[in-house]
């Protein structure tokens, strides 16, 4: 099996890879507004000021909305799920939800989720979620 | 850009449509030219205004022996060419040219000459997305529509009753792919491709092209064809990752692009003869019913399932057959313009009666970007 395609990390979004790789998913915040966003950028998406700072999210999220691939993809091993996540702070992402059956009864829009991390290369590792308060 | 001021006097779609192993990709945009030229009596020295997508201007420019004053490569996604209807308007408009030559032509199925689909592992897109075992549009596409089927308390039975209606308007067209009539629990039977999504509510793969010939309003009248009017239009762009769509329920760009065209147009959604929404998937109806204002949120299921723009309804929809029936390349949004310009011409296989205000929605991307065109039989 191929293995899944890897990101290739810009100087604008080494500081989330590198989050990733010690287990904690960053976020940016404005200073002047306050905004939370994602994906990474050296400036504020809603009011444009490049004073922002980079903090640790809390890594809890609920389902926002989702797909179940029926076909093979590199990397992956069908059905499993392509979903986007809406975090606590904010932002959404896109993700896979691991750890619950690949199916609809386990994949219930707005249930609970946390962030775990799979190392897929020395620099890279994913941010999945998987159904909040299992011990790992 | 006055309403009407600008006409469509050339419009017509590759000789074959469907499976065209025999032709690349850059001779489709040429067969759809010619017919085009064909149908306007142009000679391509004719033409000094050429727009197109999936193809560099550069290449189509060569490849038909055109020497333009103007070029416009606007590539968007299947919405690219009513962004380049409305640019190439407003360039005629401005004096920058005086007749453009808007063309599609993919080899969506056989990719005889077809340019290779990659992902920028450095992009938003390849960092944040890509690594999530997404495979195409049908991957992406389609993740928003479970927020919208709770959000609204909608079916995936109401979600498959789309693609049935559009096959009731493809089995009245001989050059729709797929004519058979299907029934709600076909679509829920057939192949499931990424849940909710089953096979009969993804658009086809084909091959194909459609080329646009657009001149002044004051000189429509010296072509053999009725002239179909552009009365309004409207263009926006959203994000290029569909998890960073601001509401999965309602697309802005949809938004935007169809507020511009029927505010521009100075008409009414009651003055809409005939509809055309870009369907790439089963749940695009339901957003651009809605986005564009025919419908309120959340009602749009209903309206479809209630048969209001099946034939004999009261607001026609992709009569054509759509990209689920008719035909889908890969950037359908040329077969939408082309059946909208033979509705207001009046003579498309299923046609609407007296057609005088046509509206066609295009989206590109995966929702990222949109396209309106309002068409008219006259000018105001």
């Amino acid at each position: 099996m191929t293995e899944r395609p890897l990101p290739a990390i810009t100087p604008e979004t080494r500081h989330f890879w590198e989050g990733a790789r010690s287990g904690e998913l960053r976020l940016q915040r404005c200073a002047p507004c306050r905004h939370v966003y994602f994906p990474p950028r050296p400036f504020c998406p809603q009011c444009g000021s490049p004073d922002v700072t980079v903090f640790r999210a809390s890594g809890r999220a609920t389902l926002y909305s989702y797909v179940i691939h029926h076909r093979p993809a590199p990397g992956f091993m069908p059905p499993y799920s392509i979903a986007v996540v809406q975090l606590e702070e904010g932002p959404r992402m896109m993700t896979n939800i691991v750890d619950t059956p690949q199916t609809p009864e386990g994949l219930q829009l707005d249930m609970a989720l946390e962030v775990v991390f799979e190392r897929i290369s020395e620099d890279i590792s994913l941010p999945l979620f998987r159904p909040a308060g299992r011990a790992a | 850009m006055k309403p009407g001021s600008i006409a469509i006097v050339g419009a017509a779609e590759t000789t074959e449509l469907g499976v065209i192993p025999h032709m690349s990709q850059i001779q489709l945009h040429a067969d759809c030219a010619w017919n085009a030229l064909r149908d306007t009596g142009l000679k391509a020295a004719d033409i000094d205004g050429l727009a197109c997508a999936g193809e560099m201007p550069t290449n189509v420019a060569h490849y038909l022996g055109i020497v333009p004053k103007w070029v416009d490569g606007t590539a968007v996604g299947g919405c690219s060419f009513m962004l380049h209807v409305r640019h190439a308007a407003a360039a005629i408009s401005a004096g920058l040219c005086k007749t453009v030559l808007i063309t599609h032509g993919e080899s969506g199925r056989s990719r005889i000459g077809a340019i290779p689909r990659t992902i920028v592992p450095a992009s938003l897109h390849g960092q944040f997305e890509a690594p999530y075992g997404i495979l195409g549009p049908p991957t992406m596409f389609t993740i928003p529509v479970l927020r919208y089927l709770k959000t609204y308390g909608n079916t995936q039975e109401q979600l498959a009753m789309v693609a049935v209606v559009q096959r009731e308007w493809a089995a009245k067209n001989p050059r729709a792919m797929m004519r058979d009539p299907i029934t709600v629990d076909d679509v829920l039977n057939s192949k499931m491709i990424a849940y909710p999504f089953r096979l009969l509510m993804c658009c086809l793969v084909t091959d194909g092209g459609g080329a646009l010939i657009l001149t002044s309003a004051d000189r429509a009248k010296d072509f053999p064809q009725k002239p179909v009017f552009i009365l309004g239009t409207g263009e926006s762009v959203e994000t290029p990752m569909i998890s960073q769509m601001a509401d999965f329920t309602s697309s802005r760009a949809f938004r935007v692009a169809g507020k511009q065209a029927l505010d521009s147009a100075g008409i009414r959604h009651a003055d809409v003869d005939h509809l055309m929404i870009y369907d790439a998937f089963a749940h695009l109806p339901l957003y651009g019913l809605e986005d564009l204002g025919f419908v309120g949120r959340g009602e749009a299921a209903a309206f479809i399932a209630e048969r209001n723009t099946a034939p004999g309804g009261k607001l026609p929809l992709n009569t054509n057959g759509g990209g689920l029936s008719y035909t889908h390349t890969g950037m359908y949004g040329m077969f939408a313009l082309q059946e909208t310009v033979r509705q207001v011409r009046g003579t498309a296989a299923a046609q609407v009666k007296g057609v005088q205000v046509a509206v066609c929605h295009g989206v590109g991307g995966m929702f990222g970007a949109s396209g309106t065109i309002v068409m008219g039989d006259r000018q105001p």
